[in-house]
């Protein structure tokens, strides 16, 4: 990987730290070396529909996971709509969501060291939370991104759902007929003392080793990044999610009014909530695979109702298996 | 072997007497021969042989991200023997074709007998209607039938609704390799019909008179006339079948993104070969994977012609 990638900190991208988000930033650099300019990023919420939380007697949106748990059994019990879906094919949304518990399922430390801990203990629990409300049947795992789930989405078959901040403009898409009846909090949290969240996606601009021209590739990749009117015009008019602190801070992108979410000013909510966002994460260096392990592993437990945790071990001993083989030295 | 006692006698003055020249003249077409076949033989070269060469080479190797390609022999070969994932969609494509098959083969040969029989009024519409599916393009008729399928918005689920029964869930584990198998027959149908019926205009009609002057009827006709007459191009329908059913790809691939946790990685073979070399970056292990499936492929279709062509020479 870092073959491929150019190390554009001595092009001047070790000086733009400070202009990102640190957690992002974590993400970019390894050591002293900087590989990529972040360009969007997914610090993950909680939209859901007033209407049907209403309904069900709720008017504030959880603030802890234990209130979550007991609100989705009564929203199931008195409108018939799920609190949200966990879905059974993505495995960004349960890594957003262990993130935000501060467990740290991987770790690499740039050579051939890889850890895998999908199983450990924190993250266990986690998974047993959510088995209990995949158990009472107050929470759906269907697949999402299918046909079948936007029109979940756009029917009130969900009343929730946990994204991240790309997902408020892409709901607006989907759910065109819901318009209004929407509003966006922060994730449920595990304690009422600290507020923690994580994250679910995003995109950075690498320049590649091969590049005829590393100088005018690397300020490109700055410019549409770094470069005030185009953050802008990322996050306005595309589902990007700026990363950079000044774009985050600006009045032009915090004071956005949606009508979708009634008026509420879903862009700071958001980026309140990427403040919170643990700086620590860390990824494989195969994350490829094990997104798609995860589909048979942990994804088939959440379709079929079967145990989280075996998926878990499954998902564990997957990873471990191919990163030995791939030639790494895992949990070692 | 009687005629060729007969004719040197003709033939040899010719061919002993003027040699050279013929020699030449031969040459000179075998030359001409070589350049009309040249492009094809480039192409064929280029485009098939070489990159068949090419992942066999690379099949034998394995990559991994931390060291670089190494030579391994027959290790992915050994590997994909005790693969449950290479091994299932194996079995799941077997499966397939034992059920599948011989549900299209035999519907396709109804429906050419049935037009054949000059029994039915517009013979040449429905032809032509039973033939359109296969001009759809797999991609766009499986996206079709995946909308058919859907469970929230598909026509079969409303209509369940409407009749006030539940309605059924295709894209189940259960019901998705008979969804996939409808799809399938749907597509090819047609397209099997259409080397039956040719087969069929090609039989002389003089027996046709012959057995109904024997006092045959149409069924007599078909059965021990017409289908023992176009066995060849029935046995050319079979082993196209099998090559197809066990490359089947568009259809998993297509409808994983209706049903992302009933598809699996390795559905089918040749999913699996390219699940394998895009999202695992194991391209030496789908290449072996692939040539694995070449082999499969081979050996099902040389058992079932030859198990037919030992009933033929028993037959007669």
């Amino acid at each position: 990987m870092t073959d491929s990638l150019l190390n554009i900190a001595p092009y001047g991208a070790s000086k733009l730290s400070d202009e990102y988000t640190p957690w992002v930033w974590n993400q970019v650099k390894q050591g002293s070396n900087v590989w990529a300019i972040p360009q969007d990023a997914g610090p993950m919420g909680n939209l859901f529909r007033t209407d049907i939380l209403k309904k069900a007697g709720i008017t504030t949106p959880p603030a802890t996971w234990d209130e979550y748990a007991t609100e989705a059994a009564t929203v199931k019990s008195k409108t018939g709509a799920y609190m949200s879906n966990l879905a059974s094919n993505d495995a960004g949304q349960f890594l957003g969501l262990l993130w935000q518990a501060g467990v740290k399922p991987f770790g690499y430390d740039g050579d051939k060291g890889v850890k895998v801990a999908v199983d450990s203990a924190d993250a266990k629990k986690v998974a047993d939370y959510w088995q209990k409300l995949i158990d009472n049947g107050s929470i759906s795992t269907d697949p999402d991104f299918t046909d079948d789930w936007y029109q979940g989405l756009a029917n009130g078959k969900y009343a929730g759902w946990l994204t991240a901040a790309w997902g408020p403009s892409f709901l607006q898409g989907t759910a065109a007929k819901t318009s209004g009846l929407w509003n966006a909090a922060a994730l449920p949290q595990y304690s009422t003392s600290a507020k923690v969240s994580g994250n679910w996606g995003g995109s950075s601009d690498a320049v590649l080793k091969t590049s005829k021209n590393p100088i005018a590739a690397y300020e490109f990749a700055k410019f549409i990044n770094n470069d005030t009117e185009s953050t802008l015009q990322f996050a306005n008019k595309q589902f990007l999610f700026p990363t950079s602190t000044k774009t985050l801070e600006s009045s032009a992108f915090t004071d956005e009014k949606a009508a979708f979410y009634g008026g509420q000013q879903v862009n700071k909510q958001f980026a309140a909530i990427s403040a919170t966002v643990d700086t620590k994460f860390q990824w494989l260096p195969y994350m490829d695979y094990a997104y798609s392990s995860y589909n048979e592993t942990v994804g088939k437990a959440l379709a079929n109702k079967t145990s989280l945790s075996d998926g878990l071990d499954a998902w564990q001993k997957d990873l471990v298996t191919y990163g030995t083989q791939q030639g790494f030295s895992v949990n070692k | 072997m009687t005629q060729s006692v007969v004719a040197p006698a003709r033939v040899r003055p010719t061919s002993v007497k003027p040699p050279k020249k013929r020699n030449a003249n031969q040459r000179r077409q075998n030359r001409a021969a070589y350049i009309f076949v040249a492009p094809f033989l480039l192409v064929f070269v280029l485009m098939l042989l070489v990159p068949l060469f090419y992942s066999g080479y690379l099949s034998l190797f394995a990559t991994r991200l931390v060291g670089g390609s190494q030579f391994a022999g027959l290790t992915n070969y050994i590997r994909a023997f005790t693969d449950p994932a290479f091994l299932s969609g194996v079995g799941r494509m077997g499966l397939f074709l034992i059920i599948q098959v011989p549900i299209m083969l035999a519907l396709a040969l109804f429906f050419a007998l049935a037009i054949d029989s000059g029994r039915v009024k517009g013979a040449g519409a429905i032809r032509l209607l039973i033939f359109i599916p296969y001009a759809v393009p797999g991609v766009v008729a499986t996206l079709m039938w995946g909308y058919i399928y859907g469970n929230d918005f598909g026509p079969i689920s409303q209509v369940f609704r409407a009749i006030g029964f539940a309605p059924p869930d295709l894209l189940s584990a259960g019901t998705i390799l008979g969804s996939i198998m409808n799809i399938v027959t749907w597509e090819f149908i047609g397209y099997n019909m259409i080397i039956m019926y040719a087969a069929l205009r090609s039989i002389p009609t003089e027996l046709y008179e012959a057995a109904e002057i024997d006092g045959a009827g149409q069924f007599r006709i078909a059965w021990s006339i017409k289908i023992p007459a176009i066995r060849p191009a029935i046995m050319l329908t079979v082993i196209f079948s099998i090559i197809g059913t066990f490359q089947t790809f568009n259809e998993p691939s297509l409808l994983h993104g209706l049903a992302p946790n009933v598809i699996d990685n390795a559905y089918t073979p040749n999913y699996y070969a390219y699940n394998l070399a895009f999202t695992n970056q194991d391209v030496n292990y789908a290449a072996a994977i692939a040539f694995l499936l070449g082999i499969v492929i081979a050996v099902v279709s040389y058992v079932v012609q030859l198990s037919t062509q030992r009933r033929e020479t028993k037959n007669s």
